[in-house]
């Protein structure tokens, strides 16, 4: 039952997307499929995620080839918390798409592709292939394009060319790396890797396929020179999927960062530099970039980059506070950066833009709802006890326990500016008057929808709310996975045993 | 046959990067296509080209017994092909559509979501 417990999560997310192709033109079926299955999503991942935390590292080897001759596998600690994010994640921004996305779009298949997104992206957190990585990243940017472009506007289409174009940039520099890796050690099995690379004496060499990975998996997770296409795309698709985009997709970049700077290639002081020096590059471009923008998707966009330097920036430091900050970071980001731009959807339903100069007076109009963003869009700023002021605190504190000067001022410049933008969004939409905007002729405003549709636009910022506020108010759970996660990823040795040693196939 | 291997697929990334730096659209996909095959080549030299050796192990005994092709740069071009392949085919429809929307195809004036909105 438990031995390939590893694979549950990605079965189900593929039945999901098999049976909902054959609903197509079933609109209400899809919806009611969609939603069913991400619950259960949620159960299978929480499921997983708890058996790995009393049992440890799991592993399936594809076909039973001993590592590192096959695929494998691999269900680790932050894998599990990744995987268990998704599927929130993921059933919140089902329920708001099926309320948000209207019936012409969902027609061509949204569902489906939804789902293989979501198979993409557990499929990249558990597995223990870097060739394997690469399908996992190829499955999830064709979802993503098929999604960026579905429903064929103006702006989609431009946005989409630019999306498209970095991404495979991305991906043929990140098969180039995997080439050359292959080139100088004959393995794709990353625990294999991470002992053979070890051995090279080239460091040199070394070095260069490092900065090769690191430019594929910088352009995916948006830092700093590399993060030119995200706020051109980001705002142009249905804001139900901009919710999983900015909530998963640069996220993805960020696990690849993280699984091969602290598996693969270790201990590096350049390449902890160079990490260090573009967290703090893309901390303060990020936040200047949001100041300056009017459309509210574009600020949460520019705020995505932003936010991606925290976890970069942990990443360079390299100790095990740092680690364990960007973890924690990761854990509350996700969840936080979905909801903010499902709140940015529901703006758009009340009024019929995203304008903040033509938003306004949503506090005399729904206090209700006001109430509810004001969780997610102070859960940013990391406002205390919220959940964006924990992992600063352990980020800062690693900051000055190695002397990184820089670094500290830059992740408290950032947090400045984000509640600078924050305020300022607050104000626009929540605070100010109601602007005189025309009104929109076919437009399906929110007071004009069904009561049903109402409840499944408001829900999932409700659910995703009150999960922000756990991660804040319970963040002692939070901060043990997040240590035992950074134990884990600081000691290579217990991830290269549990794929040598623990074949529980071959064991019972 | 590794020098001459190795200059080809230096000049299929400067050209592929050269024409994904273009302003044209479909210039665009086939600077991706040449960058891929590059990619596709530099695995298959770096998989070590070894000549009239296949990795077949003789009935009469359990392991290799001379040097042999490695046939994992194989597998993995095959699945970078078909991947790609995937790829470009929904690439050369995007630009189709996007080119029938913008009316344009250079990437110059494509910058409609630039505007403030």
């Amino acid at each position: 039952m438990t031995q390939q417990i590893v694979l549950y999560p990605l079965l189900l997310q593929l039945l999901l997307s098999i049976v909902l192709m054959f609903c197509w033109r079933k609109i209400s079926w899809q919806r009611v499929i969609s939603i069913v299955g991400g619950v259960i999503n949620i159960a299978v991942s929480a499921w997983l995620f708890y058996h790995i935390w009393e049992n440890g590292t799991q592993i399936v080897q594809a076909g039973n080839w001993k590592a590192p001759f096959g695929i494998i596998f691999v269900g680790d600690t932050l894998s599990a918390t990744l995987v268990l994010l998704t599927a929130l994640s993921g059933v919140a921004v089902s329920t708001f798409s099926s309320a948000s996305v209207v019936a012409a779009r969902l027609k061509f298949g949204y569902f489906p592709i939804f789902h293989f997104l979501l198979l993409g992206l557990n499929g990249a957190f558990l597995t223990g292939d870097i060739f394997n990585l690469y399908v996992w990243f190829e499955i999830i940017i064709i979802s993503s394009f098929v999604l960026i472009t579905l429903g064929g506007e103006k702006a989609q289409l431009e946005g989409a060319v630019k999306y498209f174009t970095l991404n495979i940039l991305a991906s043929m520099i990140f098969l180039t790396a995997i080439a050359v890796l292959y080139g100088l050690t004959g393995s794709l099995n990353m625990a294999d890797l991470s002992m053979k690379v070890a051995a090279i004496e080239n460091r040199g060499l070394v070095e260069i396929t490092a900065i090769l990975f690191l430019i594929a998996f910088g352009i995916k997770a948006a830092v700093f020179p590399l993060y030119f296409w995200l706020p051109d795309s980001y705002h142009t698709p249905p804001s139900a999927v901009s919710a999983i985009f900015g909530g998963l997709l640069t996220k993805v970049g960020v696990y690849a960062l993280i699984r091969v700077f602290t598996l693969i290639f270790v201990g590096d002081l350049f390449l902890q530099n160079i990490l260090l020096a573009m967290a703090v590059l893309t901390l303060i471009s990020g936040g200047l970039g949001a100041l300056v923008q009017n459309n509210l998707r574009k600020v949460f966009s520019y705020l995505i980059i932003c936010h991606i330097g925290y976890m970069i920036a942990g990443l360079g430091l390299f100790t095990k506070l740092a680690i364990s900050g960007t973890i924690f970071y990761l854990i509350h980001d996700i969840i936080v950066k979905t909801n903010l731009f499902m709140v940015s959807g529901l703006a758009y339903r009340i009024r019929g833009t995203n304008s903040m100069r033509a938003l306004g007076g949503l506090y005399a109009e729904y206090p209700k709802i006001s109430l509810l963003i004001a969780i997610p869009l102070f859960s940013l700023v990391g406002i205390p006890p919220l959940s964006g002021f924990w992992p600063k605190l352990s980020l800062i504190s690693a900051g000055f326990t190695a002397e990184r000067w820089w670094v500290v001022g830059a992740i408290v410049f950032a947090s400045l500016i984000t509640l600078i933008i924050i305020a300022k969004v607050w104000a626009a939409i929540v605070w100010k008057d109601k602007t005189d905007f025309p009104k929109r002729l076919n437009f399906r405003y929110f007071a004009k929808l069904k009561l049903v549709r109402k409840t499944q636009m408001i829900a999932p910022v409700v659910f995703l709310s009150l999960v922000s506020l756990y991660i804040g108010f319970g963040a002692e759970h939070i901060q043990q996975v997040s240590v035992r996660v950074a134990n884990e990823l600081m000691d290579n040795q217990q991830y290269i045993d549990a794929v040598y040693n623990n074949n529980p196939k071959l064991n019972r | 046959m590794e020098v001459i291997l190795a200059i080809l697929i230096g000049v299929l990334y400067a050209a592929g990067i050269y024409m994904i730096l273009r302003r044209s659209l479909v210039k665009l996909i086939l600077g991706i296509i040449i960058l891929g095959n590059g990619a596709n080549l530099l695995i298959f030299l770096l998989g070590r080209i070894v000549k009239g050796s296949p990795p077949i192990i003789p009935g009469d005994s359990e392991v290799f017994e001379s040097i042999y092709a490695d046939p994992v740069p194989q597998a993995l071009i095959l699945t970078a092909i078909v991947i790609s392949f995937g790829l470009q085919s929904f690439a050369i429809i995007l630009i189709k559509r996007a080119y029938k929307v913008v009316k344009t195809d250079d990437l110059d004036e494509m910058n409609a979501i630039d505007k403030d909105s």
